[in-house]
């Protein structure tokens, strides 16, 4: 049994935890989308993985077509409200903006999407259209998050079946359980996903497949199955200690801060995260904003090789956490069987451990954020068909998505190996296309602007094929 | 310092900054604060017999998120009784007696005109400005603008009150009129001092599309405007040009429509002229923006090595012709700076869509040119045809990078010919049409 305890009442742990983003007034938003100068071919576009017509929700917004604006965008991204909140627009859309170099103050496009789809949102306007027209065919979809969610809406939209099986009580995957809290509240992810299930997916909480349904039922009742399961447990460093009651990994300590109140959730005075990539630093600030005295990040490697972006290592560094470079833990040592300290010892330039240069620093809570571990061992007994590339990630057709296995799809974090939000929905999105046409349907383009010679460049392809990075 | 000072039609001005008449010069508080700021003259709002006015008065034309880029209303000349305007002008004139104050008139008999003169010189008043402009509820009545839209009766009004009047008389003109020419030569006939333009332009700013009402709404009705404010300003450019270039005119101008900067002061003044007037300006922002107006206007002179106004009144008047007098064998074509090209394509598309299909999008490596700024590797920038380029603009008055797009001059290798000199070389068998634009 942890010793830990929440530090704060409810009213500081939700200043703690306040949106780092506020939402648009009506006049920012404008001020804001007169700002945009509407490019043609826009660089913008072509760095949204969902490929979203930026500059025309953006007009759109400047004309007070807000319908219209959230149209757009969410025939683009069925998830552009959450999108616009978590996606890092700095090193995506508004990392590409033109005015990014001029006036070194892009358009704050994550703003003016949240202003648009939050609007329809809170109204319940559906805007966006359903295929009237129904195929009959049905695609069985497992998980919840952002890749199946993805898929099952267009899937829906173009007149198919979609059916999601998610073990979880609540569905949306990380996208509600594993965002930093001030980012985006996990109402925000429940919200938009009732949205998507009045456009006619159908959600199965609480059904492990498996379990409650096995993977040969499912091959037989569907068309097809698409594998949007994401990443299995926290990786481990396998030093003593780790089993201590105060020892928890990354995901699971950011969805304690989801299935709780705020104040409710326990963190330690002195917090120490293992790790340095952009969920080390989602926990460190949470511990830090909920309440620890001392919240440090410990990387075996140098500042510049951390995997997080620049932008979030230096919002962390801004609420005063710790980072502790070139340092590789050994034990974490307890008193009365509670954690006490992390003893570590420095690393060289290769991450190598240099003897008899141990350290210890005291704390009295540890979170592993290593990355998560691939369920290569689960999916081979579903499908033992199933290939698998180097990194045990799922092997797909960038095109289409496709698996080795006949009719079984996959996209998001089980397939990529773990990216962002918007790189599940657009492969769920790229699956649900190429389905469309073996239902028969036509092929589908993306609602981008067209140009004579622009056809050619990379549009929607975002990591892919990576724009400028900026910050 | 440049001298500011002008001699409007005997009138001396510390500077050409007027208030135009209107709201902001409807009380002796508001012109003791104009000149507080630095105005060199106030024309009072028009004073006549009693009226009453609406509620509410006022619209705005809002444009990408810019307030009052134009601007409406249907408020009528002033309330205050005539006895008080001209107790308060007095009051002006008195303690300040180095400033200008017009008294703008608009009654309707001939009486009524002798009368209204006569107490605006007793007031001290340096002028009178004949309101022949409102193009709301007074023109109904057989005032404002249904003066300025006849000719005839201009030539008759402008004629009573130089029957009186001791100090000059302005004639204010509506824009509301096919040939702004024809009011300003009667006013001169009539024997008119000066001419003021322009006074605002018919409009209704905007429905709300929840009541169907435009904008002033009065109890469900609206009712048309005048529209002035920074939109009008090329209206009232090409009319003051018109008025100060007709050699059947040649009286003073007071350019009014749309002045907010010392430039749009200098531009009114280039073309011919004395002083301008501002309203709508000062209705959004306060008297305190003369004082940039004339730091402006006065750096502006030093650096053109102007020592007075005379030197920049008329500047540009010469340089505006009829169409015909223009060179036909003079080209022009955009040449875009690759430094400075941030890869928004608008050019490209104003051209391709709206103009003459000259600017390519490429891809960078076929132009050899490194990234700019904002380009993405790899991403097209738009390149131009030279030799389809026609040198319309478009693409530069789109470009959103200063100085990026610029309208080079090429050497066509012909001597200067006009559509005036092609028609007579053709008549005269000198030379073959000039084949058709492919």
């Amino acid at each position: 049994m942890s010793n830990l305890k929440p530090n704060l009442s409810k009213e500081e742990a939700r200043a703690a935890m306040a949106e780092l983003k506020p939402a648009f007034s009506k006049q920012e938003a404008l001020t804001e989308a007169n700002r945009c100068l509407y490019c043609y071919d826009a660089p913008c576009i072509m760095a949204c993985p969902t490929g979203i017509d930026i500059p025309g929700f953006i007009k759109k917004i400047a004309t007070d077509n807000i319908k219209g604006s959230a149209r757009t965008i969410l025939t683009s991204n069925i998830l552009g409200n959450s999108c616009a909140r978590v996606c890092p627009t700095k090193v995506l859309c508004e990392g590409a903006c033109v005015l990014e170099d001029r006036e070194k103050d892009p358009i704050d496009i994550g703003r003016l999407q949240r202003y648009s789809t939050d609007a329809v949102l809170q109204s319940g306007e559906q805007v966006v259209e359903v295929s009237p027209v129904k195929s009959g065919r049905r695609v069985a979809l497992i998980g919840a998050g952002p890749a199946s969610l993805g898929c099952a809406a267009e899937l829906v939209r173009r007149g198919h079946e979609a059916v999601i099986f998610e073990k979880k009580e609540q569905p949306g995957g990380l996208n509600t359980y594993g965002i930093a809290y001030y980012k985006m509240k996990p109402e925000v992810s429940l919200a938009e996903i009732e949205m998507i299930k009045k456009l006619g997916v159908e959600i199965r909480c609480g059904v492990e497949v498996g379990k409650e349904i096995s993977v040969a039922e499912l091959r037989e009742e569907f068309d097809a199955v698409f594998l949007g399961i994401g990443l299995g447990d926290g990786r481990k460093l396998k030093i003593p200690g780790e089993d201590l009651p105060e020892v928890s990994d990354a995901i699971d300590f950011i969805e304690e801060i989801h299935t709780q109140p705020l104040e409710k959730v326990k963190v330690g005075k002195n917090v120490v995260v293992i790790g340095c990539g952009n969920t080390a630093i989602d926990a460190v600030s949470q511990a830090k904003r909920l309440g620890a005295e001392n919240a440090t990040i410990l990387y075996r490697r140098s500042e510049k090789e951390m995997s997080a972006y620049r932008f979030e290592y230096a919002l962390a560094k801004s609420e005063r956490c710790e980072f502790l470079f070139n340092v590789s833990p050994v034990e974490i040592r307890e008193t009365n069987g509670h954690v006490s300290s992390v003893t570590m010892v420095k690393t060289d330039h290769k991450a190598k451990p240099v003897e008899g240069s141990e350290i210890t620093i005291e704390c009295d809570q540890v979170i592993m954020a290593l990355g998560q571990m691939k369920m290569q061992k689960m999916l081979a007994g579903w499908f033992p068909e199933l290939k698998f590339g180097p990194a045990g990630n799922i092997e797909t057709n960038p095109e289409t998505q496709q698996t080795s296995v006949p009719s079984v799809y996959a996209g998001g974090d089980a397939a990529n190996g773990g990216a962002e939000v918007v790189n599940a929905v657009a492969e769920g999105k790229r699956a649900a296309l190429h389905l469309h046409s073996i239902f028969g349907g036509e092929e589908a383009q993306p609602p981008v602007q067209t140009t004579r010679y622009g056809m050619e460049s990379p549009r929607g392809s975002g990591f892919t094929n990576p724009v400028r990075v900026v910050g | 310092m440049a001298d500011l000072s002008i001699n409007f039609a005997g009138i001396q001005s510390p500077n050409p900054f007027w208030i135009g008449s209107g709201p902001p010069g409807n009380s002796a508080h508001q012109c003791h604060r104009a000149f507080e700021a630095g105005w060199g003259g106030v024309v009072w709002k028009t004073i006549g017999e009693a009226i009453v006015n609406q509620s509410s008065r006022y619209s705005a034309l809002q444009l990408n998120g810019q307030r009052m880029v134009g601007f409406n209303n249907i408020e009528l000349i002033s309330d205050r009784s005539p006895e008080a305007n001209f107790k308060e002008i007095r009051e002006v004139k008195d303690r300040w007696p180095d400033r200008v104050i017009i008294a703008s008139l608009m009654v309707e008999s001939r009486e009524q005109w002798h009368e209204f003169i006569k107490r605006s010189e007793d007031a001290g008043a340096d002028g009178i400005e004949c309101n022949f402009g409102c193009p709301h509820g007074m023109c109904e009545r057989g005032m404002g603008s249904a003066v300025g839209q006849n000719p005839d009766v201009i030539k008759v009004i402008a004629e009573w009150c130089k029957e009186v009047a001791e100090i000059p008389v302005i004639i204010k003109l509506t824009p509301n009129i096919t040939d702004i020419a024809q009011p300003g030569r009667a006013a001169a006939a009539g024997g008119a001092d000066a001419i003021s333009l322009i006074n605002t332009v018919n409009s209704i700013t905007q429905v709300n599309l929840d009541t169907f009402c435009p904008e002033p709404y009065v109890d469900g009705q609206s009712s048309h405007g005048g529209y002035c404010g920074a939109a009008v300003k090329p209206i009232a450019l090409n009319m003051v040009e018109r008025i100060a270039n007709d050699p059947d005119i040649n009286l003073p101008v007071s350019g009014i429509g749309g002045i907010n900067t010392w430039r749009d002061a200098a531009e009114f003044i280039a073309l011919g002229s004395t002083s301008v007037q501002v309203c709508t300006a000062v209705m959004q922002k306060g008297f305190r923006i003369v004082a940039d107006m004339a730091e402006g206007l006065s750096d502006y002179m030093d650096s053109k090595g102007m020592k007075s106004l005379e030197e920049l009144r008329g500047r540009a008047l010469p340089n505006i012709q009829k169409w015909e007098n223009l060179n036909l064998n003079y080209a022009r074509i955009a040449s875009i700076d690759y430094e400075k090209c941030i890869g928004c394509n608008l050019c490209h598309i104003a051209c391709e869509d709206g103009a003459h299909q000259c600017i390519d999008l490429v891809h960078p490596d076929t132009l050899g040119v490194d990234e700019g700024p904002g380009r993405l590797p790899g991403k097209s920038i738009p390149k131009v045809r030279d030799v389809d380029c026609v040198g319309c603009n478009l693409c530069s008055v789109v470009c959103p990078v200063d100085d990026c797009i610029t309208m080079v001059e090429i050497d066509t290798g012909k001597d200067r010919m006009s559509w005036s000199e092609y028609q007579a070389a053709m008549a005269a068998g000198d030379m073959e049409p000039i084949p058709p634009h492919p």
